[in-house]
C-alpha cells in the first residue's frame, strides 16, 4: 500500500514558486492541502465515487509540470476544435504561455482577460473576492488539490451589460514533457449582471503520454447575464483528468454547459450549478464517447435553491469495446424553491456486448409545487429505425453507422457556437462512418 | 413482376398472413383494401422485408428471384419501395444527406459512380417539384418534428428519388387532409411508367379517387376475400367490409 496522499504531495507542494503569492492565497493554499491530506482521495465507498474507482490516480505520485516542449500554435490548432481566429489562452503544462495566446480581440470588446498570476498582481482585491469562493474544498478531495497546486490559470472578468459574441478559446495542451506531471488548471469567471460571454475550454495533448489533468473552473453568472461554457475533453487516452466546474446564478440567468469527452484512460466531470435568483435557467448537455478501456464519469448536481427556476439537462453517451460510461444527475430542490421545473436526460447506447454503463438520477425535492422529471434509457439501435434505413437500400453497416452518427448529433445540436457545433459533429461522423464527407 | 403465393406470416406467435396469393405486373396499379387487423400493413411490409415478421409458408417472388432471401436493403435496390405508414423520425441526420446515401447506395448497387452533393442538389430540385416541397426541408432532420403531411410528403419524395419497379404505399392516406392527399397522390402519378408497378393499401376509398386501381383486391383475416376492379373499392365504400368479412 501506498503512503498517503499527504506525505507524498509534501515535497511536490514544498517546490511551488510562492514568493509572489499574498498572505490570504498563502494561507487558502495551506488550508486547502490540509483539506486534501485529511480527505485523501475518494475511494468507491464514497457515495459520489461509487462507480469510478481512482485507484490509478491514487496509485501513482505525479510531479508538478516544470518545463514544455515548446509546441507551436499550428501544431495546438490542430489539435482543437472550433475556430482558429477565435481570442486564445493557450496553456502549455498547465502554464500559460503568451506567446501562443491572442486575446486582443476581447481586451478591445472590453472583456478582462488575464492569467491569474497577472491578476493576482494587478487586481488583488478582485481575485481575492472570487476565487475560492464558488468553488468551495470541503470535502471536495480534487477541489482541495488544485487549489493547493494551481500554479497558473485564468480570470475573465465580463463588465455588466457586455455583450460578446467573439467566444473565448482556452487550451489546455499536455505535450511530452507533461508525462508523469500533474496539471491544476484554474478558471475563475465572473459574469457581471446583463452580459454575455462564450467560453470553450479544450484539454488536449501532442503526445499519447500519461499525465493527470486536475481543472477547476469557478464561474459566476450575474443577475440577468448568459453564459456559454463548452468543454472538449480529448486528453491522452492514457491520461487521467478530473474536471470541475461551479457554478452560481443569479437571478433571470442563464447558463449552459456543454461538456464532450472522448479522451483519457480514466475521467470524471462535475457539473455543479447552484440557482440562487429567482426565474434562472441552467442547460447541461453532453456527450461522451468512449471505447478500449476507457472510463468517463460524467457528475451533474443542480441546486434549485431559488424560486421558478428551469433546468434542462440531456446527456448521451455511446460506448464501444470494454468501455465504462457513468452518469450521476443530481437535482436538489430546496423548501423555497417553489415553482421549479427540471428536466433530466441520459441515454446511452451501447456497441458492444462488453461495454458498461451506470446511470443513476438522484432527485431530492423538497418543496411541493414542482415539475421535476427523469427519463434514462440503454440500449442498442432502434431495429424500427434500422429498417426504413435498410428500406431505402442502404446496407446494414452504413445504417448503424449513420444512426449511430444520429445519435450523437441529436445532443451536438445544443452546441449553439456554429464552428464547434460543425467540427465536434464532423468528429463523430468520421468516428463512426469512417468517412469524411458529411 | 411480383408473384405472391399462398403467404403465411407470423408475428412472434400470432399468424397474421394466412395464405395470400397476388400477382402483379408491370404497369398495374393494385389496391389493397379490408378493414382494421386483417393484415393489409403486414403484407406491405412483409414485401419488404420487415424482421418483425416470420414468413412460415409461401412465397414472393420479384422480376424472377426469391424476394424473401433477399435482406430488406436488397430488396430496396433492386427495386421495392415501401412508403411507410408511419415514417420513422431520424434526429441528426439530415433529409438530403440520407436521401444521397440512399440513391448512392442504389447507384453502387447497380454498378454505377456514385453522385457527388451538388450533382444531387441539382436532381433534388427536380424532384421536390413533384411533391412540392420546400427545399429548406432538405436540411432538417429524416421526419424529426415533421408534420404527419409532411411526413408522408417526405415519402413520396424519397419514392421520386429511387424511381422504384414496385412501389408499396401503406396508408398513405391515413392523416391527410385533402390538399395534402392530392398532391401525394399526383406525385405517385407523376412516376407511374409502364414498367412500374403500384401497390396501395388502403382503408378508405378516398385515396382511390385520386390513385386510380387496376384491381382491387379485399383483405380479412389474413387473406384476399375478394378481388374485382375498381368499381370494386366504390362498393365497399357504399356497403362497408362486413357483408365480406364474414366469408373469411
Amino acid at each position: 500500500m501506498n503512503a498517503p496522499a499527504a506525505t507524498r504531495y509534501a515535497e511536490a507542494f514544498g517546490q511551488l514558486d510562492t514568493a509572489a503569492a499574498p498572505p490570504w492565497l498563502a494561507a487558502l493554499r495551506t488550508a486547502a492541502l490540509a483539506e486534501f491530506n485529511a480527505l485523501g482521495f475518494p475511494t468507491t465507498r464514497n457515495e459520489d465515487w461509487h462507480f469510478t474507482s481512482v485507484t490509478p490516480i491514487a496509485d501513482r505520485t505525479f510531479r508538478n509540470a516544470t518545463s514544455t516542449g515548446a509546441p507551436t500554435a499550428a501544431e495546438i490548432l490542430a489539435l482543437t476544435v472550433g475556430d482558429a481566429s477565435w481570442p486564445r489562452a493557450v496553456f502549455v503544462n498547465g502554464q500559460c504561455d503568451p506567446t501562443l495566446s491572442t486575446l486582443g480581440a476581447l481586451t478591445t470588446a472590453g472583456v478582462r482577460v488575464s492569467t491569474l498570476t497577472a491578476a493576482i498582481k494587478d487586481t488583488p482585491e478582485f481575485v481575492a473576492d472570487h476565487l475560492g469562493k464558488l468553488a468551495t474544498f470541503s470535502a471536495q478531495a480534487f477541489t482541495a488539490f488544485n487549489t493547493a497546486f494551481a500554479q497558473d490559470g485564468l480570470v475573465v472578468h465580463v463588465p455588466r451589460s457586455l455583450v460578446v459574441d467573439l467566444p473565448l478559446h482556452i487550451i489546455h495542451v499536455a505535450d511530452a514533457q507533461a508525462a508523469g506531471c500533474m496539471l491544476h488548471p484554474r478558471l475563475l469567471v465572473v459574469a457581471e449582471p446583463l452580459s454575455q460571454f462564450n467560453i470553450v475550454e479544450s484539454f488536449v495533448s501532442l503526445n499519447g503520454t500519461e499525465y493527470f489533468t486536475n481543472a477547476v473552473a469557478e464561474i459566476s453568472v450575474g443577475d440577468g447575464a448568459r453564459l456559454h461554457h463548452h468543454k472538449v475533453q480529448r486528453e491522452s487516452t492514457e491520461a487521467f483528468h478530473v474536471g470541475t466546474v461551479q457554478v452560481s446564478q443569479g437571478r433571470n440567468s442563464l447558463f449552459h454547459s456543454f461538456s464532450y469527452a472522448s479522451g483519457a484512460a480514466l475521467s470524471r466531470t462535475n457539473i455543479y450549478t447552484r440557482l440562487l435568483g429567482e426565474a434562472a435557467e441552467t442547460r447541461l448537455n453532453g456527450l461522451y464517447l468512449v471505447d478500449g478501456t476507457q472510463h468517463a464519469d460524467h457528475q451533474t448536481w443542480v441546486e434549485h435553491i431559488a424560486p421558478s427556476c428551469a433546468s434542462r439537462e440531456l446527456y448521451k453517451g455511446i460506448l464501444d469495446g470494454h468501455a465504462h460510461g457513468v452518469f450521476n444527475g443530481k437535482v436538489f430542490v430546496d423548501p423555497e424553491a417553489q415553482k421549479t421545473d427540471g428536466k433530466q436526460s441520459n441515454h446511452v447506447l451501447l456497441l458492444s456486448p462488453t461495454a458498461r454503463v451506470d446511470a443513476k438520477p438522484q432527485l431530492e425535492i423538497f418543496a411541493d409545487d414542482v415539475k421535476c422529471t427523469h427519463g434514462s434509457t440503454v440500449g442498442r439501435l432502434d431495429e424500427l429505425a434500422l429498417f426504413y434505413m435498410k428500406s431505402r437500400g442502404i446496407g446494414d453497416e452504413n445504417s448503424r453507422a449513420l444512426l449511430t452518427y444520429a445519435f450523437a448529433a441529436d445532443v451536438l445540436e445544443t452546441v449553439e457556437l456554429d464552428a464547434l457545433r460543425n467540427g465536434l459533429e464532423r468528429i463523430a461522423f468520421e468516428r463512426f462512418t469512417h468517412s469524411t464527407q458529411l | 413482376m411480383l408473384t405472391i403465393d399462398n403467404l403465411h406470416a407470423n408475428a412472434g406467435d400470432k399468424a397474421i398472413l394466412k395464405g395470400i396469393s397476388l400477382t402483379v405486373n408491370a404497369g398495374e396499379v393494385h389496391a389493397i383494401m379490408g378493414p382494421n387487423g386483417s393484415g393489409k400493413s403486414t403484407l406491405a411490409q412483409v414485401i419488404a422485408g420487415h424482421p418483425g415478421f416470420e414468413v412460415t409458408k409461401g412465397s414472393i417472388t420479384y422480376v424472377g428471384q426469391d424476394l424473401l432471401e433477399m435482406d430488406p436493403e436488397v430488396r430496396a435496390q433492386q427495386g421495392v419501395f415501401l412508403a411507410f405508414q408511419y415514417p420513422v423520425e431520424i434526429p441528426g441526420v439530415t433529409n438530403a444527406y440520407f436521401l444521397r446515401s440512399a440513391y448512392n447506395e442504389l447507384r453502387k448497387a447497380h454498378g454505377k459512380e456514385e453522385m457527388d452533393p451538388m450533382e444531387f442538389l441539382d436532381l433534388m430540385e427536380q424532384k421536390l417539384k413533384v411533391v412540392d416541397m420546400d427545399p429548406a426541408m432538405l436540411q432538417r432532420s429524416v421526419n424529426a418534428g415533421f408534420s404527419g403531411g409532411e411526413k408522408k410528403r417526405n415519402e413520396i419524395l424519397q419514392m421520386a428519388v429511387l424511381e422504384p419497379k414496385l412501389a408499396i404505399l401503406d396508408e398513405t392516406d391515413s392523416g391527410l387532409d385533402i390538399d395534402a392527399l392530392r398532391v401525394v397522390a399526383g406525385g405517385v402519378n407523376a412516376l407511374k411508367r409502364p414498367d412500374n408497378a403500384t401497390i396501395v393499401v388502403t382503408h378508405y376509398q378516398r385515396l382511390l379517387n385520386h390513385i386510380v386501381p387496376d384491381f382491387v383486391h379485399v383483405l380479412a383475416g389474413g387473406k384476399i376475400v375478394k378481388s374485382g376492379g375498381k368499381e370494386l373499392a366504390l362498393e365497399l365504400e357504399a356497403k362497408g367490409y362486413d357483408w365480406l368479412v364474414g366469408t373469411a
